[in-house]
């Protein structure tokens, strides 16, 4: 099951996650920061939720509070929902 | 000389409306907020004073509290910025079960979905502090701030230790109030199975017909300012917190006690804090909830604390025209009395008709009258609060020189 997850996949889960939750559509791309999107901490744990929920996969702590841009947590996603 | 305390904005939401003045006109118009036995806030929008994603990290009776306290400030002078450093700037919060709906949301995930999606959310909007919280920090309050929680009395016990804190030097001003948002499926359903809300959703403080309270919700908040410091800066003075005091019955779980000596012995408190007699009283503004019992210990309360004097000035229940704000009540009838006292007005209790045997003060019944002064001075007036744990806060408040 794993191995059917696509970047795609990934990037409309989060992306709708994050929709959700404060930033607009047309300023969710790879290069955007957290920082800029005034994404915090308490709105990557509802990401890592919906995350865990659609791919099985366990973000943590210390995941989380490495991720600069919003590119670095769909590279993180991906690359665990397919290893 | 000790340090005096001014009101200096107020500000509210309620089942009347948003602002202080759409309340204090509304309800001495003789206007009822109450509709299918519950004073809910039907038309309030928090975006139009936070961003969608403040409101969405705010429970409701956190959002009710900042919209409050933004008419309050802008009321103040202080829609650009605190006059005062931030550390010299506290808030005190009443509320009587904070963020229950996000708990009652989450205890629904959690039940279906699992643990895992409880949200990361659930604790810091539920505290019975948020609210505290985000007034700290959307206006940079970095003096003392937190919530207080006793139940129906939090909102006057909020305004009263907030004024204390003013005057022992802690602070130079405060933002205080209450706020509460349960008209909530489990907390409905809890105050039902007490017996305590009117069973023909009609709430009329004093009349020999009240069968119990109906639930309200929404905020009331107050800036407070020492005197000097408010002159200095050349603010509009709305009124003045004279007095204070609060007791405890040690009686019963929820009933008061009968002859309301716990509530007696606030009342003189307040009045002996202000350097006052009973007969300086132009107006009170009950507690008044609409049940059996708190309306006679309460009629007994003001009678053995203001003696004769009870009989001869108006006595009057914001609670007709919104229902019962619980820990918000307190602070919303703080900002009714304040506006009333300014505009020299009784407001009525709405829908009192039969007179109840030994319940015989002034209620105001049938619609607002002027206040009557007999010494040219500006007319003060005590507005209490009870809660259920048997605690008494008595707030002692006189307008500012019009």
């Amino acid at each position: 099951m794993a191995a059917t997850v696509t970047a795609d996949q990934v990037e409309k889960v989060v992306y709708d996650a994050l929709a959700e939750i404060g930033p607009s559509r047309d300023q969710l791309k790879r290069e955007a920061t957290f920082e800029e999107l005034d994404v915090d901490s308490l709105d990557l744990a509802e990401v890592s939720q919906v995350v865990e929920e659609e791919f099985g996969v366990t973000l943590k702590g210390d995941d989380v509070e490495n991720l600069k841009t919003v590119g670095d947590a769909l590279d993180l996603i991906l690359q665990r929902a397919t290893s | 000389m000790s340090r005096r305390v001014v009101i200096t904005g107020v500000g509210a939401v309620t089942p009347l409306g948003v602002g202080a003045r759409t309340l204090h006109e509304r309800w001495s118009a003789g206007t009822c907020g109450i509709e299918d036995g519950e004073g809910a806030c039907a038309d309030f929008d928090p975006t139009t004073v936070m961003s969608d994603k403040e409101a969405r990290r705010a429970d409701r009776f956190t959002q009710f509290a900042i919209v409050a306290c933004e008419e309050a400030m802008a009321e103040a002078g202080w829609q650009d910025g605190l006059p005062y450093e931030g550390e010299r700037v506290g808030c005190f919060l009443g509320t009587g079960i904070g963020g229950v709906g996000t708990l009652e949301a989450n205890h629904q995930e959690l039940l279906e979905r699992g643990p895992g999606r409880v949200s990361p959310l659930a604790v810091p909007l539920m505290m019975g502090n948020a609210g505290a919280a985000a007034l700290s920090m959307r206006y940079g309050l970095r003096g003392q701030t937190y919530g207080i929680v006793s139940a129906c009395a939090a909102g006057a016990h909020a305004v009263g230790a907030a004024a204390r804190a003013i005057q022992a030097g802690d602070a130079d001003a405060m933002i205080t109030g209450g706020s509460e948002a349960a008209l909530t499926p489990l907390s409905k359903a809890a105050f039902e199975a007490l017996d305590a809300i009117s069973t023909v959703g009609i709430s009329r403080p004093f009349d020999a017909r009240r069968d119990g309270f109906i639930m309200g919700e929404g905020a009331g908040v107050l800036v407070l300012e020492e005197e000097e410091a408010a002159r200095a800066r050349g603010a509009t003075v709305l009124g003045e917190v004279l007095g204070y005091a609060a007791t405890s019955d040690a009686h019963h779980l929820t009933a008061p006690d009968p002859e309301g000596s716990g509530a007696a012995a606030a009342l003189r408190g307040a009045l002996r804090d202000a350097g006052l007699e009973p007969g300086d009283i132009d107006y009170v503004n009950a507690h008044g909830t609409s049940t059996p019992l708190n309306d006679r210990s309460e009629t007994n309360a003001l009678k053995a604390a203001l003696g004769d004097h009870a009989y001869k000035i108006p006595v009057s229940s914001t609670k007709s025209a919104i229902g019962h704000l619980l820990g918000a009540a307190g602070a919303v009838e703080a900002v009714a009395t304040i506006l009333a006292l300014r505009d020299r007005v009784a407001p009525p209790t709405i829908g009192y008709e039969e007179p109840d045997e030994g319940l015989d003060l002034d209620y105001v019944p049938g619609s607002a009258r002027p206040l009557e002064l007999s010494n040219g001075r500006p007319p003060i007036a005590l507005s209490d609060s009870f809660g259920f744990g048997g605690h008494n806060a008595v707030l002692c408040l006189q307008a500012g020189a019009s």
